[in-house]
């Protein structure tokens, strides 16, 4: 296949070497360098998609970030990606992109009959219509509009790209390679000053890469060469291209994508597909440049309309003539430097000029060339409906309402040019003030908020001389209050064209009888008269016109749309452009990969993993693994063919009738150490500490300032002044956050220090009426008599030669006992225990069991401790201390805290004794009452009971003190069950807790 | 992402740092008899400033130490930041 549009000579692609590629299921090539769509438009595609919402054909307006139309879906490497801008995209060996937004084809496309039945589509039309009737919106309206309104469609595959985050740290961020930004970044960095200049296209250069400019007696384009040569030799300095700064963020923090992967066929191994940095910039240069503005005229969305700077760009970075019979459509100087291009290389352009005699060096070259120009000439509508096959123009009266007679002139591309918008995305969303600069009709930064600097194009300036001046000064001044250091650079001398003023027209009237759609947003059909509509039904706010009209959203964010929107808005409220202000720039300045922004934190990565000493012994003895907070906890270990409930029923009757060992390594551990470590104690807990002796362990609750449970656990006085205090095993770092404000902040005179030891302890419980016997042998040397170890006491011992803490405490309601040592003995204690404990037939248990153990003995855990209750709802209303302050004392003296009917733990049994209860059901009186049924509880834990072999579960239940044998239903509509239950005390097992004494 | 300087450590970014609040409330004694209304004063109402601010961070993934931070919640500019025990004028 021959590239039609391609010029033999030229162009910043490899000739070298052919790629080809594949778009709507059909074969093309391009050369290396090319991006998508210049290789389409080289082989002549113009057409490739369908608008948003008339789905009107859509081809290629620019040549990079600002493209509204060319979206296409990408397939790379067996992957798809929406939303990926053609002009963006570069071309790379195999790749594959379909249109968008169109059924059944680009070329047939049935959502087209939006476009004949537009009168009926408007601005505000979804939200008018849409409303009624309501029963109307989830069958037929909403789909409907997915269907039409959708863009690219979403992979639903689990994404295998990989995803980095980079941390940086820099004196100057340069935002973009053209000429002020190379000379930001040059000056700064010969001061010695960290540099990091960033690039979003794949070459370097800016516009220095398509103007017809001079710099120090070389070309533009290879003066910036030079310059990225050397810095890239200099240490200081970092340059990234394909890597687009789209956000600027609190205290000069910055984030760049970097595209590390998507030119590549597939990623390589062990690269990211895109780096995310997070910089933060003492300085930042923004060198972003500016973005051509269309003028607005009937049919402007026809396939071959474009900006001339886009066309410009084709014909001298990737040698492709976007049409052949040109016409060029300008109100500034720069539509003749396009058309001097064609006329370069053998086309020939016609120039209409809106303005009656402009004078500058351009023209004169222009006409030199023989170009035809016409003066006071405007576009009035393109004509073809898939791609420009003439233009209606006409001349146009100095004021620019009246329009001449209409001639038809053969064209087959349209380069538009109403002047040039400078990027003020980073400044804004910096926080500077942006301020309107009448000369060239656009708003530029204005004062900063943080420590930013808009150059050249950005900053409103479009010499070059003055650009280059302006950016090697800044470079210079910003990086020498850094690093002190003064290396003057000699400006180089610079040939550039002049240019005369433009015209501020930017509208083509609608001829008499004609009504043209002129669109504005072209990304999101916005038309003229979508706006008119706005401002007619009230909308004033530039904000709320933006919102009902959708203009300058979706993915382009309205780069050439935003400003023309502006002005029409301006000129109907009849007010300047500045009164009416713009909307707010937000980040990202293009869209971003979701993938990109999760970067490394997703699946088992998004929390770090948390493994004991004893893991390994665990899995090797098929250990089932579950979730607990950060740490991997065995839920049970699997025997033979067990489920999950066989398992944790045969560990939990062992505790009951042999003996278990648990691994609660990950229990929170927190040393408190000092002389004032007691009062502290007492202050922190709801119970009293003052007079705990060494050697012994308490049980503590301990409450936020609004009264309600923070956490429990045991402490132990290990000697006069260290305490070792264990937490639940979620709310082991928010405890140790807890005290730590009390002691720096508000109690700074304890003389108390606290640490975490979490991961410093391996801990085992040990548990069964058989506990003693065991530990007796592991401990021969030790006294673990109920005299010498009774409940609640604390001794250390030898563990064959292993230090270890020995707490007589129990969460299962057993005898038990819990051993620590240090966590690199951890397993060496594990597997002591197991090997000693054969005789007394021990078996490890896990949380499922540990679970049940608790529950059938009323022992609150999480989801008791839930974060609405109070000592009393979980019948620790005797912990709580009458005569000591403490925490959150005060609070439960609040009147729905001490109400006569409050809340309280219960027990659940299941009439039926056979029926489990879904954790989660409410409990309610009437199972047949009207909706909303009143709730009295809710079932917090649910087991099956070993003890007595029936279902068991804990509630918390509406005035549960005196609901005791009454009978209510548990329902659970998630789980559709009514279960009719009797409400039993929460110490189902051993009321008087005589086992963990004996 | 604030730029905190952490009085123990120096400049430190947001992500290293946890949330505590008003730094301007104050505790009550204990052991002192107080109204309900400024108990609840204490543990529920807040002020939600717009402008200076002190407030309270945590340096969490850091020294751990609390520390007072000046700041302004409508521009995030912080004006200075105090150790716990420092007075602030």
């Amino acid at each position: 296949m021959t590239q039609a549009f391609r010029i033999e000579n030229g162009g910043l692609i490899n000739r070298e070497k052919k790629i080809s590629f594949k778009f709507n299921n059909k074969s093309y090539f391009g050369y290396e360098g090319d991006t998508l769509a210049s290789a389409l438009i080289a082989n002549g595609v113009h057409l490739v998609g369908r608008s948003f919402k008339y789905h009107r054909p859509r081809g290629f307006f620019g040549a990079g970030v600002d493209e509204p139309y060319a979206v296409v879906q990408l397939y790379r490497n067996g992957e798809t990606e929406p939303n990926i801008k053609a002009t963006e995209q570069e071309l790379f060996e195999g790749l594959e992109a379909k249109s968008v937004n169109c059924w059944p084809n680009v070329n047939f496309d049935i959502g087209a009959i939006n476009n004949f039945l537009k009168i009926f589509l408007p601005a505000g039309f979804y939200y008018k219509t849409f409303m009624w009737p309501k029963s109307f919106w989830y069958k037929i309206y909403e789909p409907f509009i997915r269907k039409a309104a959708g863009l690219g469609v979403a992979s639903t595959k689990h994404d295998n790209e990989r995803y980095e985050h980079k941390y940086e740290y820099c004196d100057l961020l340069i935002a973009g390679s053209g000429p002020s930004g190379l000379a930001g970044a040059y000056a700064a960095a010969k001061n010695g000053a960290r540099v990091i200049l960033a690039e979003d296209k794949p070459r370097f250069g800016g516009s220095l890469l398509t103007s017809d400019v001079n710099i120090g007696n070389q070309s533009g384009k290879d003066w910036a060469e030079g310059i990225i040569a050397e810095l890239k030799t200099m240490p200081n300095v970092v340059v990234k291209n394909r890597s687009q700064i789209f956000g600027y963020y609190d205290h000069n923090m910055l984030v760049m994508s970097e595209k590390v992967s998507d030119h590549l066929p597939a990623t390589k191994k062990y690269h990211p597909n895109k780096r995310l940095w997070y910089i933060r910039a003492k300085e930042v240069l923004i060198s972003s440049g500016s973005i051509e503005r269309p003028i607005v005229f009937g049919n402007n969305d026809t396939p071959g309309v474009m900006l001339s700077s886009a066309a410009k760009e084709y014909l001298k970075v990737y040698g492709v003539l976007v049409g052949r019979k040109p016409l060029v459509f300008t109100n500034n100087d720069s539509g003749y430097e396009t058309a001097i291009e064609f006329k370069k290389h053998g086309v020939d352009p016609v120039v209409l000029d809106t303005r009656k005699n402009p004078v500058s060096e351009i023209i004169d070259e222009a006409k030199n060339l023989g170009i035809n120009i016409k003066n006071s000439y405007v576009v009035v509508a393109a004509q073809g409906y898939k791609k420009v096959k003439s233009a209606d123009i006409a001349s146009i009266s100095e004021d620019k309402k009246q329009l001449g007679e209409i001639e038809n002139l053969q064209c087959d591309c349209i380069c538009v040019s109403g002047f040039w918008t400078p990027t003020i995305h980073l400044a804004s969303q910096s926080g500077n003030k942006t301020k309107f600069k009448d000369e060239i009709d656009a708003f530029v930064p204005g004062v900063s908020k943080q420590n930013e600097t808009s150059l050249g194009a950005a900053n409103g300036v479009f010499t070059l001389d003055e650009t280059l001046k302006t950016s090697f000064k800044a470079g210079s001044e910003l990086s020498k209050k850094l690093t002190e250091k003064d290396n003057e650079i000699a400006i180089p001398n610079v040939v550039e064209k002049k240019s005369s003023q433009h015209d501020k027209f930017w509208c083509v009237p609608l001829p008499k009888g004609k009504n043209y759609k002129r669109f504005l947003d072209f990304q999101n059909d916005v038309a003229v008269s979508d706006v008119e509509i706005a401002l007619r039904e009230g909308y004033r706010s530039i904000e709320h016109v933006k919102r009902y009209t959708t203009l300058g959203m979706a993915t382009d964010q309205g780069k050439t749309s935003n400003l023309n929107g502006l002005q029409l808005v301006s000129e109907i409220e009849n007010k300047v452009v500045p009164a009416v202000g713009h909307t707010t720039f937000r980040p990202p300045y293009t869209p971003v990969s979701i993938g990109a922004i999760v970067g490394r934190e997703v699946g088992k990565h998004s929390k770090p993993t948390r493994k004991s000493p004893m893991h390994e012994w665990h899995e090797k003895n098929n250990a089932v693994f579950v979730d607990a907070g950060v740490w991997l906890r065995p839920r049970y270990y699997k025997k033979g063919n067990e489920n999950l409930f066989e398992a944790s029923k045969r560990e939990a009757k062992n505790v009951r009738t042999n003996v278990g060992v648990c691994d609660v390594t990950t229990l929170g551990k927190i040393d408190v150490k000092g002389p004032d470590a007691a009062e502290l104690l007492n202050r922190v807990y709801t119970n009293a500490w003052l007079k705990l002796p060494v050697g012994k362990a308490r049980y503590g609750v301990m409450l936020r300032e609004d009264g309600i449970v923070m956490d429990d656990g045991t402490t132990t006085r290990i000697s006069e002044n260290h305490y070792h205090m264990t937490t639940t095993t979620a709310q082991a770092a928010n405890v140790l956050s807890h005290l730590e404000y009390y002691l720096q902040l508000v109690w700074p005179e304890l003389n108390v220090n606290v640490v975490s030891t979490t991961e410093q302890w391996a801990g085992a419980a040990i548990a069964g009426p058989k506990s003693r016997d065991l530990l007796q042998k592991l401990f021969p040397n030790s006294d673990v008599s109920n005299e010498g170890l009774p409940f609640m006491g604390y001794i250390e011992g030898d563990l064959f030669g292993v230090k270890a803490r020995i707490f007589r405490i129990s969460f299962s309601g057993e005898l038990a006992y819990e051993v620590n040592v240090e966590s690199d003995y951890g397993n060496f204690m594990w597997e002591k225990i197991i090997k000693v404990g054969e005789e007394f037939n021990i078996q490890p248990y896990g949380t499922e069991a540990l679970s049940t153990l608790r529950i059938e003995m009323g022992h609150v855990a999480g989801s008791e401790l839930d974060g609405r209750t109070i000592p009393y709802d979980n019948a620790l209303e005797g912990l709580v201390s009458k005569k000591k302050d403490f925490i959150g004392k005060r609070s439960l003296q609040r009147s729905a805290f001490t109400a006569e009917d409050r809340q309280r733990i219960v027990g659940v049994v299941p009439l039926d004794k056979q029926t489990s209860i879904p954790e989660g059901s409410h409990l309610v009186k009437d199972d047949k009452a009207q909706l909303p049924n009143p709730k009295l509880g809710h079932i917090s834990a649910s087991c099956w009971s070993v003890e007595y072999n029936n279902p068991f579960s804990l509630a918390i239940l509406k005035d549960g003190k005196n609901m005791i044998g009454q009978k209510l239903f548990a329902m659970s509509p998630l789980k559709n069950k009514v279960i009719p239950v009797e409400i039993v005390s929460s110490h189902y097992v051993d009321p008087k807790g005589e086992r963990v004494r004996s | 992402m604030l730029y905190i300087n952490c009085p123990h450590c120096g400049m430190r970014s947001q992500n290293e740092f946890s949330y505590g609040g008003d730094a301007s409330v104050k505790r009550p004694q204990l052991n002192k008899e107080i109204s309900d209304k400024d108990w609840d004063d204490f543990v529920y109402n807040r002020k939600s400033l717009r402008g200076k601010h002190l407030e309270l961070w945590q340096h969490i993934s850091g020294c751990r130490q609390w520390i007072k931070v000046e700041r302004d919640t409508a521009t995030h500019e912080i004006f200075r930041t105090f150790k716990a025990d420092e007075e602030v004028a």
